[in-house]
């Protein structure tokens, strides 16, 4: 286990991503700067500066050359990996929540907030992979959210479609070329936000992760719900783990609705469910504040999380993890081989 | 409406002056005026008179004034008796009362009252003499009632046989809006038996024997049951707050804070008679109100104190259901007899300054009496240099059978032993300079001859809470060196037990303190319903919530110093269920349901069963849990020669269970299992086709199979030709040593 401190900050909220390799965890909080550490020992690698205001949202290319931010500065930046050195700046009418780049790196996208008499837009870039290069200012898409306002959105597979999670607890399937709404369905509470949607790595289905105490897991293509991971506690967010089949849901009741604090009663642990029989199977301690992010390493071997605490934990499966099977599983292993 | 500013219209400010008489506004008056109450309300028609002259009426008007008086107040002048042409009167007379009350009372109490041995006294209101007299009113043929064809009702018992034949028991859950009946199926999921949306408004509640399940309504209580959960009755109490059921299901009584109030076009179950009553006393077969009373008023609390809470159950029942009492504070207990409901021997039971009474729970067969009685135990503070009294009543003689006299005592408790055996009275008393608080307990052995009073042990401290094992002859008591009061943290506590001595015959020896834990938060005793285990726990507690399961008659080792007592304590498991509100036996004695109700506060609400050594059977979180309640079971009937026999061949019957249990645990691992199975190959199916579906799509679309290593092998190229990295190789030996915290599967 590797535990990673922000600066010291009054507001410590954080949220980490990896890269693809699993090497990098960058990470943002609400103190203007965005960090890039090592995942094994935790060590700094770098920061990056230039937001003027809280960093809601980081994501980084397939390629680990460039990441995207966006903050409540108004503005998405685009930064080189290895000079930090800030490529592009996009600036926007509100916040910026929500920042994600496609499976192969040519389109960025990002989610503004519904403010001032500004609806919630979803934005489309297209992203040339040359750090070097001059990125466009015009947008390839905006999408405007009128009936609900989207809090995150993602693209699927093959840029197919731009799947967004919406504030009235409903996503939205668009058609990632035109930005027509294909589908809205309503799969979680009314009115219970949809904080958090995380793909698996063909990005053929997603996780959300929704204030009504749930997680579901939904094909990209129908929005079908496959699987549902009910929990006891408000989620903030929920990542589905490459090479085992389980999920990871993080989440604790808001630090002004606990009259206790204790992690206890706040619920502050990661819990892992079995993706395919929806069994709440093992959870982990250590947050000393509600989980805002889980992030799983794409190549499987660790986890990241989050908290209101201000602290990134990255936790490192051991063996006991890799070898945990159901019978039925082992059953059908053995069959294969 | 005065005239304000604000009201002043337009035209007021007008000075128009038009003669207002010449409006003709009769026809609005018509339709407008209130119509005044005739004032007939106090008037009733007393019929069944002798026939008297002249002479003789103001003798039978005195005589009669006598009966008139026991229910209100009226004067001679106020009765006026017709007299016949005959110059004899017409053996009846109208009577008025000072009020409408009165005058129904009249009605209720005088009406089939005999006279003499000739003359039987009919009273009926005037207003209904008007109302059903009239010619014309009252249809003159006999019209006979419409009797419904007789309806076999459903087997309200049918739970007692359990279908899955393994005796289980069942509760109720009230969760949000929700009410639902379960079978407790120990670590499995509850197997649901009906569940129902909105089923009750403020609570549920079962009936004592677990025949009905109650659900309370703004308009009244329903009763259901049977099989199909069907409404068995109906009690049409309007804002009905608190239900008591008698001990045997005869009898409810309904409180509601609201004083009934009768609507002008009536109540389908209450009559004039019940407005302004708060208290209802119903027949549950029938569904009919047997009688009401309104709440008693209260005494003006002294300054500065809070006012007396509301005792609640107002009316308690006699074990049999025979008698109902209440108390009215510092006077007296009202006895009541049922079915009639009328007072016992018409007179309540005068006690000055009477605190608190309690029926013994059970019909007490006392030494060497006879008759048939009913207990009451009563106990009054000291007035004047009068000492301190417990008494214990007999009824219906209402012969006090024994007394204690009791000094310096500033507060007492009355607790019967469940088969009213033992009666313990707790008295708090002060020293003389009101300083120090000590307490005793004062056992009475009610079945012993003479009903022998015994002192034990004068505890220092405060004794916070008392329990009587159920059919046993033990004891535990919850002590503080603090008396509790409002502080943040509530005092430590000490959790004492005590049992009788051994003896030779069949009496019951000695009580004598068998052990004390000490420095405990624990503040709630639950004993099993059938003795012998008990839970102390620590309820409505911030910052503990310890429930421990005791053992009292532990078949292991016997502490030496033990060995004449008849108790074997040891303490099985502690349990900790954060922020419990309420604990319950089931009625078997088999598990124990604790919970943390959202009524009290709103952290991890939900419900834990335990089996009765405190094993943790189930955990169930539940948002917006409200209530908890096992279904009671009426005794059993078996004979003790038939109950012992079972008990005999317990071992017999075990097997059986065990192997039953056994074959039922391994075929729902098997229905889990194949439904696993399932699972997994539809999962994999999917991403199958999802996965080749992706992989053609990618093929037309002229890309390669993996979005990523492309691109990847691109980026290393670059890398490549500028200088060299390296970084990553060290990394994953790291990652290995690293690694510390597990996850449990």
């Amino acid at each position: 286990m590797v535990a990673m401190p922000s600066e010291p900050c009054q507001e410590l909220t954080q949220s980490p991503r990896y890269n693809l390799d699993g090497d990098i965890i960058f990470s943002v909080a609400k103190d203007q700067h965005i960090c890039a550490w090592y995942s094994h020992n935790g060590e700094r690698l770098g920061t990056y500066h230039g937001h003027v205001g809280a960093i809601w949202t980081v994501d980084v290319d397939p390629t680990t050359t460039m990441i995207a931010s966006g903050s409540a500065d108004n503005t998405i930046r685009l930064w080189d990996v290895k000079s930090a050195k800030n490529l592009k700046t996009w600036e926007f009418p509100t916040a910026v929540k929500r920042v994600e780049f496609s499976e192969d790196g040519t389109k960025l996208l990002g989610v503004t907030e519904k403010r001032m008499g500004y609806l919630s837009n979803i934005v489309v870039f297209d992203i040339n992979p040359d750090p070097a290069a001059e990125q466009t200012d015009e947008r390839a898409l905006t999408i405007v959210c009128d009936e609900s306002k989207a809090t995150v959105a993602g693209f699927s597979y093959l840029n197919r479609y731009i799947i967004a999670g919406h504030e009235d607890g409903s996503v939205s399937q668009y058609d990632a070329k035109t930005g027509e709404l294909i589908d809205n369905i309503p799969i979680h509470e009314l009115n219970q936000p949809i904080v958090d949607l995380q793909w698996n790595a063909d990005r053929t289905y997603f996780i959300t992760a929704c204030k009504d105490k749930s997680a579901k897991l939904v094909a990209a293509r129908d929005l079908t719900v496959l699987k549902t991971y009910p929990a006891d506690t408000p989620l903030n967010s929920a990542t589905i783990t490459p090479k085992k089949d389980f999920v990871i849901l993080g989440g604790g009741q808001a630090a002004m609705d606990v009259t206790r604090t204790s992690a206890r009663q706040g619920k502050f642990e990661a819990r892992f469910y079995h993706k395919i029989f929806e069994d709440e199977i093992g959870r982990v301690r250590g947050h000393f504040g509600p989980l805002n992010t889980v992030a799983a390493d794409p190549t499987g071997k660790s986890y990241a999380s989050g908290g209101e605490d201000g602290y990134v934990r990255v936790h490192h499966f051991d063996k006991g993890y890799f070898d945990f099977l159901y019978e039925v599983e082992r059953e059908r292993i053995n069959r294969m081989s | 409406m005065a005239p304000t500013f604000e009201h002043l219209r337009e035209a007021d400010l007008d000075d128009d002056d038009y003669n207002e008489d010449e409006i003709d506004v009769s026809d609005l008056r018509e339709r407008f005026e209130v119509q005044l109450e005739h004032g007939y309300d106090t008037f009733v028609v007393i019929d069944g008179l002798p026939k008297v002259t002249e002479d003789q009426k103001p003798k039978l008007v005195k005589f009669l004034l006598r009966k008139l008086n026991t229910v209100g107040t009226t004067r001679e002048d106020l009765i006026y008796m017709p007299m016949g042409e005959d110059g004899k009167s017409l053996s009846f007379a109208f009577v008025e009362y000072s009020s409408a009350a009165e005058a129904a009372a009249a009605t209720r109490q005088l009406d089939m009252v005999p006279l003499d041995k000739k003359h039987t006294l009919r009273v009926n209101k005037m207003t209904d003499i008007e109302r059903y007299g009239r010619e014309g009113r009252i249809d003159e043929t006999y019209q006979p009632p419409k009797i419904d064809e007789f309806t076999q009702k459903e087997h309200l018992k049918w739970w007692l046989k359990d279908p899955s034949g393994r005796g289980r028991d069942q509760f109720v859950l009230f969760r949000g809006d929700n009410v639902g009946v379960f079978w407790n199926n120990e670590k499995d999921q509850p197997e649901g038996v009906v569940e129902r949306p909105h089923w009750t408004e403020t609570f549920v509640q079962w009936s004592p024997k677990g025949t009905y399940l109650t659900s309370v309504h703004a308009q009244g209580v329903q009763l259901w049951g049977g099989q199909s959960w069907s409404r068995q009755a109906r009690f049409a109490h309007p804002y009905v707050n608190m239900v008591a059921f008698s001990p045997g299901e005869k009898y409810m009584v309904t409180w509601s804070n609201r004083p009934i109030s009768i609507p002008d076009e009536g109540h389908p179950a209450l009559s004039i008679d019940d407005d302004g009553k708060n208290y209802v006393i119903w027949e549950i077969t029938t569904g009919t109100p047997l009688r009401s009373f309104a709440n008693l008023d209260l005494a003006k609390p002294e300054e500065g104190r809070p006012p007396p809470k509301l005792q609640w159950p107002a009316f308690k029942w006699s074990a049999d259901d025979k008698y109902v009492a209440r108390l009215n504070p510092g006077q007296s207990i009202s006895v009541y007899e049922l079915p009639r409901m009328n007072l016992l021997d018409k007179t309540t039971v005068k006690i000055d300054g009477v605190v608190d009474f309690d029926w013994a729970p059970a019909t007490v067969q006392r030494d060497g009496v006879k008759e048939y009685e009913q207990l009451i135990c009563f106990w009054t503070p000291e007035i004047g240099s009068n000492p301190a009294k417990v008494g214990l009543m007999s009824i219906p003689s209402k012969e006090i059978v024994r007394s204690l006299n009791l000094f310096s005592v500033s507060d007492a408790k009355l607790h019967w032993q469940s088969e009213a055996a033992y009666l313990c009275v707790k008295v708090d008393r002060h020293s003389k300079s009101k300083k120090s608080q000590a307490t005793t307990l004062e056992i009475f052995r009610v079945k012993e001859k003479g009903v022998p009073v015994e002192v034990v042990d004068t505890i220092k401290d405060t004794v916070i809470n008392f329990a009587w094992e159920p059919r046993g002859a033990r004891f535990a008591i919850i002590s503080t060196t603090e008396p509790v009061g409002p502080t943040a943290v509530a005092p430590k506590t000490a959790v004492s037990f005590f049992c009788p001595e051994k003896t030779k015959g069949t009496t019951t020896g000695n009580f004598k303190h068998l052990r004390t834990l000490d420095k405990k938060n624990s503040n709630a005793i639950y004993w099993a319903p059938r003795g012998r285990f008990v839970v102390i726990a620590t309820v409505h507690n911030q910052q503990s919530s310890d429930l421990d399961f005791f053992d009292l008659d532990f078949e292991g080792e016997k502490p030496e110093s033990d060995k004449d007592l008849t108790a074997n304590l040891q303490l099985m498991n502690t349990a900790d269920h954060y922020g419990v509100t309420d604990v319950e036996w089931d009625p078997s004695g088999r598990f124990v349901a604790t919970w943390a109700s959202v009524w009290k506060h709103t952290m991890e609400n939900g419900y834990h069963i335990y089996d009765f050594r405190g094993e943790a059977l189930r955990e169930e979180p539940v948002d917006k849990f409200k209530q908890f309640s096992w279904r009671p079971r009426p005794a059993t009937l078996l004979t003790k020669e038939e109950q012992k026999q079972i008990r005999k061949n317990l071992r017999e019957y075990s097997r059986t269970f065990d192997q039953e249990d056994a074959d039922r645990g391994a075929s729902a691992d098997l229905a889990v299992v194949e439904a696993r199975r399932h699972l997994l190959n539809e999962w994999y199916e999917w991403r199958e086709n999802m996965e080749a579906e992706l992989a053609e799509e990618r093929e037309r679309a002229g890309l390669p199979k993996d979005p990523h290593t492309h691109l990847l092998e691109a980026k290393t190229k670059t890398l490549q030709v500028a200088d060299q990295e390296q970084v990553v190789e060290e990394i994953v030996e790291d990652v290995l040593e690293e690694t510390e915290e597990v996850v449990v599967g």
